[in-house]
């Protein structure tokens, strides 16, 4: 695929993607904001946040020990996967056990990670998506453009379009509802009959064993409850001591995401069906998957696992809001996918990402776990700069600019004769384009600079 | 009234650019019963080297800086962004340098923006100014986010005679300027500032105020391409009674 700069550029070339984005992160940003002014002491709430991430990502062994025994005793089967290959393998493996010609699958950021979809499709096993805006991608074969609304790049109208063109029975109106009529029928009877259902975790509640999902359609429970095997697929940093932590974490989740005060849909689950229970899976199957986490404890970058994946970042993030999720080019986009995506993808096809970003700091003050995402995007510069990923015109300008800015005496000589020759360039008080920035003069003028610096003039004033 | 021995931090782009806005700084200081010195050994806070990965640079220029600044009582810098990385960065830079992390930090504490300082730790209003005119304001990111401006501003701007406000719809949204941030990706820079201007536009002002200079330069180069009549100028250039000079992108 192409680069980040050039998707970035077929993204701002495209009038309709701009519309889509903005109905849907500028209602969330608007609706987050009237949540968080009515929460008593939301900044106390994220501080209490934070704290629990930190202490299970500090203390990560000891919480998946705990949530393995407890999962285990509750009846289900607990496989671990320390790269994305080995999670999917596990997966397609217990689906051809379970033989399995389709899926349920529920939307799971973790399964985008790993690669499930493609996975599923090379072993030949079905797939139904039971989550609305995957269904849409899933006709239109595209990826996810955001973490929460996977088809947020589309408009209603596109939507409409694709289901006439995808639907056995399409609908005939163009109403929202008559559009959701078409996706039921649809879907049902695929979802119904799935071998399989897989979905991923929003908690791992340790002290129970228990899995929390959210979503806004009921969908999760479509893939747990009507197949015989059920299949968890979950990042290790899922993991929350208990159950008063996990609602803790539900309240900063819903409300950064969507301004809701709590998702439609929250369930917790533990275990297969009982003895004596009316429905649920026969097996449940519990896969905890690594891919990079470790390792990014290590490498300065534990605070981004705090991550309950709401959202917020992106959805006030001013670079994401113009060119949208695909243009990152990973599973997770905006801010967080920036310093996610050279974890799993390297960073030398990446270090633009870690640049993409004014540093305006807006997505760590929304961020209800505190990441601090500027300086964890500095991190990532600093890296490309010390493996020498930089572009060399940049390393090198900048290598003279501090050489110069090192010795006064020359700085003032040079930007004495800096302001003359821009001076040269500028009809009334404006510079049209300017050698060397040309990338500012093609959008917006440059104002000419005045005389004298204010060095040499500050200096001529005292002299007198 | 005690008398405050303070430097003024010039910055880069004030120093190339619009010296007006070093010269309104001191006016308003020694106003506000400071006695003002510009250190001869400042250039550049580094704030371009730190912001681009280049660790090693940023801390020779911070070294620099810190030694031009530490003799006085308060280091006062017309720039958010460069307040912020003093305050802010300077101590991250010497995380791990024992003889340069005490220095940093000290620095650091006594490092204001200046219109912060004039109101909190000045208590000074402007007097007898007047301005004739409809402002709009725009909160730069690093000054609101890294340094908690967002008030002080406001309060010095209302002592002026005349002045009115139209609010700025997302004036906490950032301009799409982020230093570098302009240069290597523009397209998407202008998206971003082309919607700034549009809102600006729109509030009806006269005149577009703020506290950086970086993103002024960038509102106003827009504002200008686009044909907006909106007049551009540091706060500080008003609060220090010289809002009758020209505006950024005017002939003097
Ligand atoms: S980084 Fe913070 S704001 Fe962004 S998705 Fe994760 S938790 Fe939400």
């Amino acid at each position: 695929m192409s680069g980040f700069t050039d998707r970035a550029d077929a993204a701002l070339a495209d009038p309709i993607l701009k519309i889509a984005v903005e109905r849907t992160a500028g209602t969330a940003e608007a609706k987050r904001g009237i949540a968080v002014a009515a929460f008593p002491d939301f900044d106390a709430a994220r501080i209490r946040a934070a704290a629990i991430k930190d202490h299970v990502i500090a203390h990560l062994g000891h919480y998946l020990e705990k949530f393995e025994a407890n999962a285990v005793a509750a009846g289900a089967k607990v496989h671990w996967a320390s790269t994305s290959d080995e999670a999917c393998r596990i997966v397609i493996d217990l689906c051809k056990r379970a033989n399995a010609k389709t899926v349920a699958r529920s939307k799971s950021m973790l399964g985008e990670e790993i690669g499930l979809p493609h996975a599923l499709a090379e072993a030949g096993i079905g797939r139904v998506e039971t989550d609305l805006a995957e269904h849409i991608i899933q006709l239109a074969d595209e990826r996810p453009s955001h973490i929460i609304w996977p088809a947020m790049h589309k408009t209603r109208e596109q939507v409409s379009a694709l289901f006439k063109a995808k639907h056995r029975s399409p609908h005939e109106e163009e109403t929202i509802a008559a559009m959701a009529e078409s996706a039921r029928r649809q879907l049902r009877g695929e979802m119904l009959g799935a071998d399989v259902g897989i979905s991923g975790a929003n908690f791992l509640i340790a002290d129970t064993g228990a899995i929390c999902t959210v979503t806004n359609e009921g969908n999760a429970e479509l893939s747990l409850v009507p197949p015989r095997v059920h299949i968890v697929t979950a990042g290790i940093e899922k993991i929350v001591p208990s159950m008063p932590h996990a609602i803790h974490m539900l309240r900063m989740l819903a409300r950064s995401a969507t301004g809701a005060a709590l998702t439609q849909y929250t369930t917790f689950y533990t275990g297969p069906r009982r003895p004596g229970d009316r429905d649920g899976p026969e097996e449940m199957h519990i896969v905890l998957v690594d891919n990079g986490r470790t390792r990014m404890r290590e490498e300065g970058l534990a605070e981004m696992l705090r991550c309950i994946r709401c959202g917020a970042c992106m959805n006030h993030c001013v670079v994401f809001r113009q060119i949208g999720g695909h243009a990152y080019g990973g599973t997770y986009p905006g801010p967080m996918g920036s310093v996610l995506t050279p974890v799993f993808d390297g960073l030398p096809k990446n270090r633009d990402l870690a640049h993409a970003c004014t540093l305006n700091g807006k997505c760590q003050e929304v961020c209800p776990v505190r990441i601090p995402l500027p300086t964890l995007l500095r991190g990532w510069r600093e890296k490309s700069w010390r493996e020498g990923l930089e572009p060399t015109s940049m390393r090198f300008g900048l290598g003279v600019w501090a050489w110069v800015a090192r010795r006064p005496a020359l700085y003032r000589f040079g930007t004495g004769l800096a302001v003359r020759a821009m001076r040269l360039l500028g009809r009334k008080g404006w510079i049209g384009k300017l050698p060397l920035a040309g990338g500012w003069t093609r959008y917006r003028d440059m104002p000419k600079p005045a005389a004298q610096t204010f060095m040499a003039q500050y200096q001529r004033e005292r002299r007198k | 009234m005690m008398t405050r021995n303070v430097a003024l931090f010039v910055t880069c782009l004030v120093d190339v650019m619009r010296p007006r806005i070093g010269f309104a700084a001191i006016r308003a200081l020694e106003a506000a019963g400071c006695d003002v010195v510009v250190p001869q050994g400042q250039t550049c806070c580094g704030q371009p080297a730190l912001n681009s990965g280049d660790r090693d640079h940023a801390a020779a220029l911070a070294k620099q800086t810190i030694k031009a600044l530490e003799p006085y009582e308060a280091i006062i810098v017309p720039s958010g962004s460069c307040a912020g990385t003093i305050r802010c960065h300077y101590p991250e830079i010497f995380e791990h340098d024992a003889a340069w992390l005490p220095r940093a930090q000290a620095v650091a504490a006594k490092t204001f923006e200046v219109m912060a300082y004039l109101d909190e730790v000045c208590g000074w209003k402007p007097e007898g100014v007047s301005v004739d005119a409809k402002a709009t304001y725009h909160d730069s990111c690093s000054g609101l986010r890294e340094l908690g401006i967002k008030a002080q501003p406001r309060r010095l701007l209302k002592s002026i005679d005349g002045l009115t406000f139209a609010p700025l719809a997302g004036e906490e949204t950032c301009c799409g300027f982020g230093g570098t941030f302009c240069v290597k990706y523009p397209a998407i820079s202008n998206a971003i500032v082309g919607e700034k201007a549009d809102a600006i536009d729109a509030t009806g002002a006269d005149l577009l105020l703020a506290g950086d200079l970086g993103c002024l330069m960038n509102m106003a180069g827009k504002l200008n391409r686009k044909g907006s009549k909106v007049r551009a100028y540091h706060a500080i250039e008003l609060i220090a009674g010289m809002g009758d000079g020209p505006a950024i992108g005017e002939e003097a």
